[in-house]
């Protein structure tokens, strides 16, 4: 027995303590990195251009992205499995242009909304079914499923379907003062950001807080083990891809619902959007480690990015898709130092 | 697999195994609805310049550009791959031509230039992510996903978001003249598929491709040098969708930066399936491909010959990937082999399982 | 140990893959309080009849009865729910969660709030505690234990799932002497409680140690279940091998060896190493001699052979070849040194499963030749031709997708592939591991009939014997590091070999204990 004992913590002194404490912490070490980021992009901004950090700026930054802020939660639960789901954007596009049409065709607005929630958690059963019953692989399945949204929107129109002005769905994007500050510097929310708060703590939960939410983390450490220990993987990871694919009808609700607005190709690329605001977030793409609070950070650096290319000026709007893979090429192979360095 | 089978069974296995023999099927299936429609649908008359015309040639000329990116995305299939950024090598390859071209004379030698400069630059792009892929070791997907959509953001950067045209007769010769009465852009991606499978049959390219695509470990353990081939062939696909961007711009001279090669990755990937090779990886079939793309042009033509709203080929296209996805599938072959074996009185042949 | 009825009954098992038939009624009878081991060597059908009992693998004959009752269990969560855990030989757990999670997972404290962390991190230390391994913290991340003391905690997370049997595969490979005294108390504890505890293991004082019975299987076959007290060592021994006790004294020893010409080494390794693998090693290998790696399971073979390869880069060390500075960082660069490597892991490192027999067995030519320089098809028909005959490998169908051969012919087109690189140093790694009797056999032949030839092989197993009776010079390993190197021929026994895995750091009062015992009886 007294031998066991000096295996595992041998002589905790000095700086090898430092070393094994700092490790212990080691797969918090990126989300830590997307917070410092994130502050400092503002405080960039902030010397650069000015009014960053002023209410107004910070609510717009949470109103615009809340639908990405949805989505990346979605995807977190995925990609902390090993998996991926490259369907979000097409499912969004599918999902507002055909709960939009049938609102206007004169659909209870309540029940089209419930039925765009529902389409996405469909285009997630079938995704999920193709990667956990057939052994696709998760990015072939996801693909098709991509390709699939996007033809169906593609079928319903190919040109903007607007919402009626008296749509109940545009009240989710009513924006509601909630501190009335100098001019028009306010605090202001949407039920949108109210919506995804929500996602995001109960994701935290799920995660966190339920024996399903450990099993995704195990199945992201091992699928192997996972199964071996007894766990439900299967169901798992059926569960998530149906997580995904209801979230992204979801961020598709409150997407239509700021815009007012629907077409065919809406959510172009993204899916790159958020699978980088999940890696930003310190999620890691191999799976079984990350935080969805990260994620959220990532989503909201990626906001911010956005605003900071606007407020420029100097950078064309269409190189934003070049910085954002650039940005996840950069912070994907910095896990992998980070993972090199922690075999050692 | 077994021996003893005779007579009509081995002939029907025979076909069976050659999957794209039923892309040949489909293909016939589709220009016969299309006769019914017109009785002359078939008809190739012979034009003003002594070209051939008819409904057949214009589904060889759009299947060409098709076709490359089929070859090329059947190469990086085999090797447990993919390669999603093709339409996207294609935009920025036709970007790349019409911006050179703007500014150029109208003669030979820059039309050859242009040219050049887009096997350079697709190139580029290919070493991109072939160096994800093989030096970094980022999973395929990923790599070329952001370089599909940063790709189109590339194109429209290069042309600052216009779609641009320019007037060079050598390129649009390229897309609309003809040689011996075919059009040039289906001999040329005729010319490049032969030269390809050439290339990967008569050397040994295709087995090490196939050997990585199987069994990444074991080919590493025989010596395969996985990670040049994987450049390689990550280098051939993107070059093979420059050629395809230059055809499909070349026809209209004019590059739409955000229709350009949109969604073709999907057409690459069903042709590559309807051909035989299965996205996991391994054994791969470059004539399948062919086929295959030569369906989706007859389809697409078909689909607007009937007067059917073409929006609705992507989703089809996406339906018969997943259904060709399940055929693949152990889960559903294992099901065919159980039916099949019920017929016969042998049980099917059980894998080695024991370690 | 009360008569009471079987918990488990298994009866005329037999399952078949092709070209083997791993269990040909075998029969299996566990009862509640009692340690039962299963015997056998290495390919008698143990592990085939444990995942048998848990339904991982799929029944051809016979009938499994859980407390009485006939019952076809459908796999690991299934066998949980009845009752059944499995601890394996390889930690099965999340390496990226932490300790009490690992111990807990599924059977989290949950209360208004979703999982009590502090209450199920209390219950998992209460768990640790009662297997001695209190001083473990529940909230350190798994990685950071070492693997010993993770096999440790697998066992526990069993404890939390109340089993009624619990399944001990190999257990032991890992773990030290007072890790093994430790998991034997705790053991004995769970007995006590009434547990059925199935236990796999290759040392066989452990077996006296802890074993109320014990059933023996040989090639897939049932050879008797005996009360430990009743049977003794030797008679254990002889029912394992099947040979009688006599024939056992001459087992292992090697009757003659090669002489090996004092020529200088052909390939000559100073210090190499790399870290967590193999610590600093020196090896020669010549012209014309077997030269085998004993030692136990991860006492660092594999990890050594593969340096040698260039299949994993070493961290240190200076490799000559022929008197001349060589460095071979990966298998590309090895073969074209004339060095070739069979892996352990047929399936996954060794053949490509779905290609043919001929492109399995000229792929290794053709890497070496580059895609650029196809082998033309008569070359390669004289390959297919030469080491198929040679090997004698079954069915003689060139163009048959390797897949479908038995593990035997696999091996053998593996070691075919290598020979036709025409090396000069042959590394086999458990060339014979896992295929039928036959054709371990005839590969055993073949390696001496190559060293005959002037070939230089090391040759790598985890049967003692066996290295013993092929090798002319054998390096023993031990933790990682090479611990002896003994010229073979008569001296040389397997029981030697262990002697000195055993007696290697005597003075530490960690040595390996069970080992030593071992070698006295």
């Amino acid at each position: 027995m007294s031998a066991l004992t000096t295996h595992p913590t041998a002589e905790p002194t000095g700086v090898r303590a430092l070393a094994k404490r700092l490790s212990l912490h080691l797969d918090t070490l990126p989300t830590a990195a997307a917070v410092v980021i994130f502050i400092g992009m503002i405080v960039y901004g902030e010397a650069a251009y000015g009014r960053i950090v002023q209410f107004n700026t910070l609510s717009n930054l949470l109103i615009n992205n809340a639908h990405l802020v949805i989505l990346t939660v979605g995807l977190t639960f995925v990609i902390l499995t090993g998996g991926i789901d490259l369907s979000v954007g097409a499912v969004i596009a599918f999902s507002s242009v055909a709960g939009v049409m049938l609102m206007n065709a004169g659909w209870n607005p309540w029940l089209a909304m419930l039925l765009m929630v529902l389409i996405g958690t469909a285009f997630g059963a079938a995704s999920g079914v193709l990667v956990q019953y057939f052994h696709v692989q998760p990015f072939i399945a996801t693909l098709a499923m991509m390709f699939l949204g996007r033809g169906l929107a593609s079928i319903l129109s190919t040109v903007p379907e607007r919402l009626a002005d008296d749509s109940p769905l545009r009240s989710l994007g009513t924006q509601i003062e909630i501190y009335d500050g100098p001019k028009v510097d306010d605090i202001v929310i949407t039920p949108g950001v109210i919506i995804a708060a929500i996602v995001v703590a109960a994701a935290f939960f799920v995660l966190h807080r339920t024996r399903t939410g450990r099993t995704v983390y195990a199945i992201g450490g091992s699928e192997q083990s996972a199964a071996l220990m007894g766990l439900p993987v299967a169901a798992t990871k059926m569960w998530v891809y149906i997580i995904s694919g209801t979230l992204s009808g979801l961020a598709a609700v409150v997407y239509t619902a700021r815009l007012g607005s629907a077409q065919n190709i809406t959510g172009i690329g993204w899916e790159l959007d958020a699978i980088a605001a999940t890696v930003i977030g310190g999620t890691l793409l191999t799976g079984g480690a990350g935080f969805v609070l990260g994620s959220v950070v990532g989503a909201l650096v990626l906001g911010l990015m956005n605003v900071l290319i606007t407020r420029d000026g100097g950078i064309p709007p269409e190189a934003t898709t070049i910085i954002t893979g650039g940005i996840l090429l950069v912070f994907v192979l910095l896990q992998r130092a980070v993972l090199a360095r922690r075999r050692e | 697999m077994s021996a003893n089978a005779h007579g009509p069974s081995e002939a029907l296995k025979g076909l069976v195994r050659r999957q794209y023999f039923w892309g040949i099927v489909a293909i016939a299936l589709l220009l016969l609805v299309n006769l019914i429609k017109d009785p002359g649908y078939l008809a190739v008359s012979i034009g003003s310049s002594g070209n051939l015309v008819g409904n057949v040639i214009d589904i060889l000329r759009a299947a060409a550009p098709i076709i490359l990116i089929a070859v090329g995305m059947c190469l990086v299939v085999a090797t447990g791959g993919i390669d999603l950024s093709v339409g996207s090598v294609m935009v920025v390859a036709g970007a790349v031509s019409m911006e050179f071209l703007k500014g150029a004379p109208d003669t030979v030698g820059s039309g050859l230039a242009a040219i050049g400069l887009v096997v350079v630059v697709s190139a580029a792009l290919g070493a991109v992510n072939g160096a994800l892929v093989s030096v970094v070791g980022l999973q395929p997907f990923i790599s070329t996903l952001v370089i599909m959509l940063a790709g189109r953001g590339l194109a429209k950067v290069i042309t600052g978001g216009q779609n641009t045209s320019a007037t060079n007769e050598t390129f649009r010769w390229i897309a609309n003249g003809y040689v011996l009465g075919l059009p040039v852009v289906f001999l040329l991606a005729l010319l490049l598929a032969v030269a390809m499978g050439l290339l990967v049959r008569r050397s040994a390219l295709g087995l090490m491709l196939e050997a990585i695509g199987m069994d990444a470990k074991a080919a590493r353990l025989a010596g395969v040098n996985r990670r040049a081939l994987l450049f390689t062939v990550y280098i051939l696909g993107g070059v093979l969708a420059g050629f395809a961007g230059v055809f499909a711009t070349a026809s209209v001279m004019t590059v739409d930066v955000s229709r350009t090669g949109y969604q073709l990755e999907l057409d690459a990937i069903l042709a590559v399936v309807i051909g035989g090779t299965s996205l996991a990886g391994g054994k791969f079939n470059i004539t399948g491909a062919v086929v295959g793309a030569i369906l989706i042009a007859t389809l697409d033509k078909t689909v607007v010959f009937l007067g059917v709203s073409s929006s609705a080929t992507p989703a089809f296209k996406a339906v018969v990937i997943v259904v060709l996805c399940l055929l693949q599938s152990e889960r559903v072959r294992r099901m065919f082999r159980q039916r099949r074996a019920a017929g016969a009185a042998r049980p099917a042949e059980r894998e080695v399982v024991a370690a | 140990m009360p008569e009471s009825l079987p918990i488990v009954e298994m009866a005329g098992i037999s399952i078949s893959f092709p070209g083997v038939k791993a269990l040909d009624a075998v029969g299996l009878r566990l009862f509640p309080g009692e340690v039962h081991t299963l015997m056998g060597e290495n390919g008698a059908g143990k592990s085939t009849l444990i995942k048998a009992l848990t339904g991982v693998y799929k029944i051809d004959e016979g009938e499994i009865r859980i407390a009485g009752e006939p019952r076809r269990l459908s796999g690991t969560a299934d066998a949980q729910s009845a009752g059944i855990s499995t601890v394996y030989q390889e930690v099965n757990l999340c390496a990226n969660l932490t300790i009490g999670e690992n111990v807990m997972l599924g059977h989290e404290v949950r209360g208004a709030a979703g999982i009590n962390w502090r209450a199920t991190h209390r219950a998992a230390g209460a768990t640790l505690e009662k297997l001695g391994l209190g001083h473990l913290n529940p909230k350190q991340p798994l990685a950071t234990l070492p693997l010993a003391v993770q096999q440790l905690v697998a066992i526990s997370r069993s404890m939390v799932a109340k089993c009624k049997v619990l399944i001990l595969d190999e257990p032991t490979s890992s773990l030290d002497a007072n890790e093994v005294e430790q998991l034997f108390t705790v053991m004995r504890g769970l007995r006590d409680q009434g547990v059925a505890i199935l236990f796999v293991s290759h040392f066989l004082d452990q077996v006296y140690a802890i074993s109320d019975r014990l059933t023996v299987l040989r090639n897939g076959r049932f050879e008797g279940e005996y009360r430990t007290h009743e049977l003794d060592r030797a008679q254990l021994i002889s029912k394992m091998i099947g040979k009688d006790i006599a024939a056992l004294k001459s087992l292992g020893a090697k009757a003659s060896r090669r002489a090996r010409p004092d020529a200088e080494p052909l390939y000559s390794a100073k210090g190499i190493s790399r870290k967590g693998a193999i610590d600093e090693v020196d090896i020669d290998l010549h012209r014309g001699e077997v030269v085998g790696l004993a030692g136990l399971l991860g006492s660092g073979r594999t990890e050594l052979a593969r340096l040698i390869y260039g299949a994993d880069r070493p961290d240190t060390g200076e490799v000559t070849m022929n008197g001349e500075k060589a460095e071979i960082s990966t298998p590309a660069k090895a073969l074209a040194r004339r060095i070739a490597f069979s892996s352990e892991n047929r399936r996954d490192e060794g053949i490509v499963r779905d290609l043919s027999v001929r492109e399995n067995l000229v792929l290794a030519v053709q890497a070496r030749r580059g895609w650029a320089r196809p082998l033309p098809r008569r070359e390669q028909d004289a390959i297919v031709e030469k080491y198929m005959s040679a090997l004698g490998v079954r069915p003689a169908d060139p163009e048959r997708p390797v897949r479908l051969l038995s593990g035997g012919n696999q091996q053998k087109v593996l070691l075919g592939r290598w020979l036709a690189t025409e090396p000069d140093i042959l590394i086999l790694d458990e060339p014979t591991r896992g295929i039928d009797v036959g054709a371990k056999a005839e590969i055993q032949e073949y390696v001496s009939v190559l060293a005959d030839e002037g070939l230089s092989v090391l040759f790598i197993s985890s049967e003692i014997e066996e290295v013993v009776r092929q090798s002319d010079r054998i390096i023993v390993l031990k933790d990682h590091r090479k611990i002896a190197e003994l010229e073979g021929g008569q001296g040389v026994s397997a029981e030697s070999i262990v002697t000195v895995i055993a007696e290697d750091g005597l003075g530490d009062p960690s040595a390996d204990a069970a080992v030593r015992e071992e070698v006295t009886t």
